[in-house]
């Protein structure tokens, strides 16, 4: 039976690993390579990293993380943040990314996800979604959460998988940083009416959560960073709690 | 030993050139005939869409020579759905190494399959001290069904084949060089053929 993922979310900035607490504050959490290391030893299901950097040399210092985290990590991991052109997702797959997400790029172009997808293939192509509840309505912000659009969540969600993503993160921007839990609702909703496996994000903050997301949210995956970071959580004891929920996981 | 890993432009090859690395071995990425003739152990990686990596693989010459190499060959994902008669994914004529046609998943599942699933009834040297139920990871919105040449079965709606073989020819749908230990242990397994 296909399992539950869990997935751990770096921070990028110039290379380091940081966690934004609502996207704003940010703590150095070490270095992405060895962390990632860890992740993977510790039992993570795939890792996400998402570039926050807005230096020159951005491309070029996230190809050569890129590549040193594939020498390293036997388990598959997705780069976001900035990407913006086919030519961007080519530099990171060549280094040996997994999967690419693209998030603000889309819903500026969304032709892009159809070019992506005709070059490289579904399967790699994840489309992020940071979205808020606004007066009972789910609206796209871009940039990191920074500039609301006119986007419906649910229709957005909708053209990206006839666009063909493979897999849609939704990060709930209402729960991010609040540690109490995941946009479930919402999430199920997206589950049910797309057919593409859906990540969930923006909310962890303990073990009930995860099995919430996994069941009343019908999630594919559920991504966090700071439980996992601070040792809040050990992916070990995550997984034991929700195979004793019945929930699929690879343990 | 010899590795060549078959460089024909479809996709990720870099992480399995680390995982070789990792398993204290060096693999060598190429398209050049001779020098695949001549490697230990070949690997055919493919990620991406069926007809344009047949095409490229056409294009290149390689399509009336992986069928014909008799050292042993590892498909991995793509690459193993290409060693099959057809593929539905653009109607594709594939090397028909493997007899049995690749289709798409039906809609009750969620399309592609991405994650870790299992594999069992596990019948080659491909899965020596791998148990039963081991999880490997995937993505993929195409299967092979099962087979007189299945060697690993998963489930996702039905069941699929995990992996395929015949004679030196073996296949996995699933990505060793992405699925942790077991992965490790299979691709140390095809190596040690």
């Amino acid at each position: 039976m296909l399992t539950k993922r869990i997935i751990p979310c770096l921070d990028i900035k110039n290379g380091r690993t940081v966690k934004g607490v609502n996207f704003v504050d940010l703590r150095d959490a070490g270095d992405p390579v060895e962390l990632a290391e860890i992740y993977a030893a510790s039992g993570a299901d795939e890792l996400v990293f998402l570039d926050i950097s807005a230096t020159e040399e951005r491309r070029k210092t996230l190809a050569e993380l890129v590549y040193h985290v594939a020498e390293k990590v036997n388990i598959p991991f997705t780069v976001g943040g900035g990407i913006s052109s086919v030519e961007d997702v080519d530099i990171l797959l060549q280094n040996g990314a997994d999967k690419v997400s693209i998030n603000s790029s889309a819903v500026k172009n969304p032709q892009l996800i159809n070019d992506l997808v005709a070059k490289f293939g579904s399967q790699c192509i994840v489309v992020a979604i940071d979205a808020k509840k606004i007066d009972g309505e789910w609206f796209v912000h871009l940039v990191g959460g920074k500039v609301p659009t006119e986007l419906n969540l649910f229709d957005w969600a909708k053209e990206v998988e006839e666009r063909g993503a493979g897999e849609i993160l939704f990060t709930s921007m209402n729960n991010d940083g609040t540690k109490d839990g995941f946009a479930n609702e919402a999430l199920n909703k997206l589950s049910t009416e797309l057919n593409i496996p859906i990540i969930a994000s923006g909310g962890a903050g303990s073990i009930q959560h995860f099995t919430d997301t996994f069941v009343k949210g019908k999630a594919d995956a559920a991504l966090a960073a700071s439980v996992f970071h601070f040792k809040e959580i050990e992916i070990i004891d995550l997984k034991r709690q929700l195979k004793k929920e019945g929930i699929p996981v690879r343990l | 030993m010899k590795i060549v890993i078959i460089n024909y432009g479809a996709g990720n090859i870099q992480s399995i050139k680390f995982a070789i690395k990792r398993l204290g071995y060096e693999a060598v990425l190429t398209d050049n005939v001779e020098e695949i003739k001549a490697a230990d152990k070949v690997i055919f990686p493919g990620v991406g869409e069926a007809s344009s990596a047949m095409a490229k693989l056409r294009d290149s010459g390689l399509d009336t020579l992986v069928p014909n190499l008799k050292q042993p060959v590892l498909g991995i994902c793509l690459g193993m759905q290409l060693m099959c008669n057809t593929s539905e994914e653009g109607s594709t004529k594939g090397l028909g190494i493997f007899d049995v046609d690749v289709i798409k998943f039906n809609n009750e599942v969620k399309v592609p399959q991405i994650g870790w699933n299992e594999i069992s009834d596990l019948k080659s040297p491909l899965f020596s001290n791998i148990k039963d139920n081991a999880h490997i990871y995937l993505v993929h919105s195409f299967y092979a069904p099962i087979c007189d040449e299945t060697i690993a079965t998963s489930g996702y709606g039905i069941n699929y084949s995990a992996a395929l073989q015949k004679n030196n020819f073996y296949g996995t749908q699933f990505h060793p060089e992405k699925s942790s230990k077991v992965g490790e242990q299979i691709l140390e397994n095809f190596l040690s053929i």
